[in-house]
């Protein structure tokens, strides 16, 4: 792991209602390059805002996210580059019904220019062939189980070559027999050096896979620190009650 | 028996034969068809433009900046609610009289401005349609495009849109089918369009029973073809979904 820092966040806030709901009140943070951060909190927290503010699918009320260098919230920048290197993951798929599971991972980059389709294609059924899919190049999402829908939207996101994956409760909507396939090409993922910010309620991975763990709470950073440190010696008295109602 | 026979050979003889009488019903569907297929190009595409404006204002109300862009689309967007509530909201035999004898009262081609009297009207119902079908579409297919880097129009013209076509295209076809019978009216602007024909037929020779029978057989034909149409697309629509 090197010391750059990839993302850095400042003061970010987030009012939803036009100020009558506070997400985020001043959240700062870093990601650094080859990390894992795991957010974790209980629902109502700020977490998964905090992460859709990342790439801006929510725009932030105020502060600034400087990714790679460039303060993305400026209005002037065009976040749809600096998108093409933040994939993400979300808790519901968001496979594209209408294409085949290829055709889902291949048409951002042959459509945005970044890729010949006999050049997307060929990443695609290797990335298919890593996470154990590559039979169902052909199928469509409904034909496949929760699992190997978020295995397809995690390769999908990994098309584009990012530089950070961002997992918004990835496993949160999936049968329980299939938390553990996805926390799989998760895990080899990060064990391949990718930069990861996950939000997830599940602990034993946050424990496992994490370089570090954030904990939320009314939209605020309440505690940050190594999973030991956070698992095994919480200083606040919030994130000991978290941990007594979900360990 | 033969009598009756000979009475319905003579009515025939008289309504369609004699003056060949035929020729209006064949000018009046030709010029129903032509008003129908001018409205509808103009309805699509006045339709498509109305929905795209209502559509994009509405999905990205609650997160954009405040921007000179932004003020221009709420305006249009509000331009657009004005025009579907006056277009929906009064009949469309009074546009079409409004168009023919007030807006373009010194024109010459009525038929012209039945095509596009009936295409505003249309495009009302249409751009309804389509932006329920881009409203319909789950949000989070919106944001994995933007995610994957697509930028606004992208998304919608990769990801959104082909599902909503699937979607919004049997209703669009069954506005399609209304709009072919209600041009049924044109008449009222002098157009001869296939009622008008039936109408004047009857005229001449005061004998309704066969001209106006013919006339709703045609139509009859017509939207069964289509409805006949639309159920062969609805089918293909299925099969294809996974």
């Amino acid at each position: 792991m090197t010391t750059d820092v990839l993302i850095r966040v400042d003061n970010l806030s987030k009012q939803f209602g036009g100020g009558a709901i506070n997400a985020l009140n001043g959240v700062s943070a870093e990601i650094r390059r080859g990390e894992v951060v795991v957010v974790i909190g209980p629902s109502g927290s700020g977490k998964s805002t905090f992460l859709r503010c990342l790439n801006l699918l929510e725009l932030p009320t105020g502060g600034t996210i400087t990714f790679e260098g460039t303060d993305i919230t400026d209005p002037k920048v065009n976040i749809n580059r600096h998108r093409q290197k933040m994939g993400m993951v979300f808790q519901h798929f968001n496979l594209f019904p209408n294409m085949t599971v290829l055709k889902n991972m291949t048409v951002a980059p042959v459509r945005l220019g970044k890729k010949s389709r006999a050049d997307a294609e060929k990443q695609a059924m290797e990335l298919l062939e890593r996470v154990g899919l590559a039979d169902r190049a052909g199928a469509y999402p409904n034909q496949l189980s929760g699992g190997q829908k978020q295995r397809v939207a995690i390769v999908r996101a990994l098309c584009m070559d990012p530089d950070v994956m961002l997992f918004d409760e990835p496993t949160s909507a999936l049968d329980p027999e299939m938390v553990g396939e996805v926390l799989e090409v998760m895990k080899r993922l990060a064990h391949q050096g990718m930069t990861m910010v996950v939000v997830t309620h599940e602990m034993g991975f946050a424990r496992e896979v994490g370089d570090r763990v954030i904990f939320m709470d009314g939209g605020t950073i309440v505690e940050q620190g190594s999973p030991d440190e956070i698992f095994n010696h919480p200083n606040h008295p919030r994130l000991q009650d978290f941990l007594r109602k979900v360990l | 028996m033969q009598a009756w026979l000979d009475n319905i050979k003579g009515e025939f003889d008289l309504n369609f034969i004699q003056g060949s009488r035929w020729k209006f019903l064949v000018t009046g569907l030709g010029n129903t068809l032509l008003i129908t297929l001018m409205a509808l190009a103009i309805g699509l595409v006045l339709g498509m433009i109305i929905a795209a404006v209502r559509s994009t204002y509405d999905k990205t109300v609650d997160n954009a900046r405040p921007s000179v862009g932004r003020r221009i689309l709420g305006f249009v967007n509000g331009a657009c609610k004005v025009y579907l509530t006056v277009l929906r909201g009064t009949p469309v035999v009074v546009q079409l009289m409004i168009f023919a004898f007030v807006i373009f009262a010194s024109a010459r081609n009525m038929l012209m401005v039945a095509g596009l009297a009936f295409g505003l009207n249309s495009a009302a119902y249409v751009a309804e349609i389509i932006r329920g079908g881009i409203m319909s579409i789950d949000n989070g297919q919106f944001e994995a495009g933007r995610s994957l880097g697509f930028n606004y129009l992208q998304t919608m013209w990769y990801v959104v849109l082909p599902q909503v076509a699937k979607n919004v295209l049997p209703a669009l076809m069954n506005e399609f089918i209304a709009l072919l019978k209600e041009t049924s009216v044109a008449g009222y602007v002098a157009v001869m369009d296939l009622t008008k024909a039936g109408d004047t037929i009857r005229g001449r020779t005061y004998s309704p029973f066969m001209p106006l029978i013919a006339v709703a057989l045609i139509y009859l034909a017509l939207v069964m073809f289509m409805t006949w149409v639309v159920g062969k697309v609805e089918r293909r629509l299925r099969s294809s979904d996974h």
